[in-house]
């Protein structure tokens, strides 16, 4: 039978010879293995200060995007709350009044979007769903919280900060986004469509 | 009148040296869980504690603080008084082998001469032996005042483990006695730092077998069966909570510590620094230096014993017994045979 991998290693069952019978010399085989370790380099990721890198397809909370322009991108149609299968999402459509055309992208804009993080899974098919490149699932994930309720995020803690107003702020929430999209080619083909 | 003619300045020294000696010994025995455990960490590729004060320092006060606040909890059914008493034992007789090291030669302070040893009796090493059988039974009446059967299983595990190897130790030791031809710890140390080799160079096998018994006599892996977690669960401190657990975990690294300025000193020469003539230096450098060379090779020592505990995987017990009693009582007699066989015929006898 061939080995899976290359690493297997027959036991050696010869019985000991004398110098293994005193085990004094194994002994000290082990500590030379320890002494090693002792110097190499510690594997640990020192957490609060240091930051493992993520994978550009990791999917940690969910960001409303806006456009170019500081818009919101999201017309409240709905479709990434009938994808979820956690039925994590809920929102409330409103029609785009005279003179906040500033404000919102298009005619309909979502005056109430909620994401339960506790019910959401991080699929990301609200992402896929989303047919205005308006919701993506960013490289943070959800911070521990006292209360169940503060786990219901609105729209003030999903949308991006205003690219006109804080650009520096609307970077770093951006993130790996434009890494993900030519990651992801799907992601890039929703892109288009619109 | 004898009242007045007793030398109070003597009862000061001696108060003064008992007070530095406690402390220091309590400091390092803090400092040695901090080392266990960045020694364990760095040995497993982790970092060890980190984040009480600069490269983790304030752990151990951090630990100690941690005990002290704990609840307090004596078993209803433990015998209270016993129940107290162990861990008070375990530390007392920790403490009490102190006394008979030297740390460094004699120096000249203010007029009088400070000799750098609690007390120079001519039985030292026997005294070290009488405290250290002594320290058992802070550990069998901890075990059995609890309670708990695997508290006294682990007490009785301990008290038969520290026979065997006492015995070992024991004869271990005889061979060096046969060469150094006294029982004092400071006429061992002068006379190697008189003659040209550390006793270890005479006595290898000895220095060997005194190590490892050192190590049982210490409850230090691999022979740590009075605290196997995986079969009596924590061992004989089961029961006991706060400082008390604190005393009992404590006087196992005071143990350590002193037992290794036994081996320095009676093996690799004590406050002897290798390639430096101390009779050449003035009182104070020859007393800093004598220091450093004790502490740098306890400390070494120390290292070795916590690097052993994070190589070596725990003995079973028949396997403990067996090495006890049919490996190292036999190598050690044979040592001791040897060895008087050599100094017979040699008369290399000091």
């Amino acid at each position: 039978m061939d080995a899976l991998t290359q690493r297997a290693k027959l036991v050696d069952r010869r019985p000991m010879n004398w110098l293994e019978k005193i085990y004094l010399w194994e002994i000290f085989k082990g500590m030379g293995i320890t002494l090693k370790h002792f110097f190499k380099k510690k594997v640990t990721i020192q957490y609060p200060e240091e930051k493992r890198p993520f994978s550009p397809v990791f999917r940690g909370l969910q960001v409303l995007n806006r456009d170019e322009e500081g818009r919101e991108r999201c017309t409240a149609c709905g479709l990434c709350a009938v994808a979820c299968p956690a039925e994590a999402i809920t929102m409330e459509g409103a029609e785009r009044l005279p003179g906040e055309e500033h404000l919102y992208r298009e005619e309909k804009y979502a005056a109430k979007y909620e994401i339960n993080m506790l019910r959401c899974i991080f699929c990301g098919l609200c992402e896929e769903a989303c047919p205005k490149d308006a919701i993506y699932l960013s490289e943070t994930f959800a911070p521990a919280n006292y209360s169940r309720k503060s786990f219901i995020y609105g729209k003030d803690d999903l949308l991006i900060p205003d690219p006109a107003t804080q650009p520096e702020e609307y970077a770093a929430a951006k993130g790996l986004l434009d890494k993900r999209k030519n990651h992801n080619p799907d992601l890039t083909k929703t892109n288009e469509l619109k | 009148m004898t009242l007045l003619a007793f030398d109070w300045g003597f009862a000061l020294e001696k108060l003064v040296l008992i007070a530095i000696v406690i402390t220091v010994s309590l400091v390092v025995a803090m400092y040695a869980t901090y080392a266990e455990r960045k020694v364990a960490g760095f040995m497993q590729d982790r970092l060890g504690p980190n984040r009480a004060g600069p490269f983790g320092l304030l752990q151990p006060l951090a630990d100690g603080l941690k005990l002290f606040f704990k609840e307090e909890i004596i078993p209803s059914n433990s015998n209270k008084f016993l129940f107290i008493l162990g861990p008070c034992l375990a530390m007392l007789t920790a403490m009490m082998t102190s006394a008979v090291i030297p740390w460094g030669g004699k120096v000249e302070l203010g007029g009088r001469m400070v000799d750098l040893q609690v007390a120079d009796i001519n039985i030292g090493i026997l005294y070290i032996f009488g405290v250290v059988s002594l320290g058992v039974y802070g550990m069998m009446i901890g075990g059995w005042a609890s309670n708990n059967k695997y508290s006294l299983m682990a007490a009785l595990r301990g008290a038969s483990q520290a026979i065997s190897y006492e015995l070992a130790m024991g004869l271990s030791l005889i061979a060096l006695l046969m060469l150094t031809g006294s029982l004092s710890l400071r006429t061992i140390t002068e006379q190697q730092i008189q003659g040209n080799w550390w006793n270890i160079v005479y006595q290898p096998l000895g220095f060997l077998l005194f190590f490892i018994c050192a190590l049982a006599e210490c409850n230090r892996a691999p022979f740590d069966l009075p605290e196997a977690e995986s079969e009596l669960n924590m061992g004989y401190h089961q029961e006991y909570s706060s400082m008390k657990l604190g005393f009992f975990l404590f006087s196992e690294y005071i143990n350590m510590f002193i037992s290794c300025t036994i081996i320095a000193t009676l093996f690799l020469g004590g406050y002897d620094m290798p390639f430096v003539d101390e009779a050449k230096l003035s009182g104070i450098a020859a007393l800093i230096v004598g220091l450093v060379a004790l502490f740098g090779k306890t400390f070494i020592l120390i290292f070795i014993f916590m690097w052993i505990r994070w190589t070596l995987p725990r003995f079973r017990y028949d396997q403990l017994m067996n090495l006890g009693w049919k490996g190292l009582i036999p190598l050690a007699l044979f040592n001791m045979v040897i060895t008087g066989a050599i100094v017979l015929f040699t008369m290399k006898a000091h």
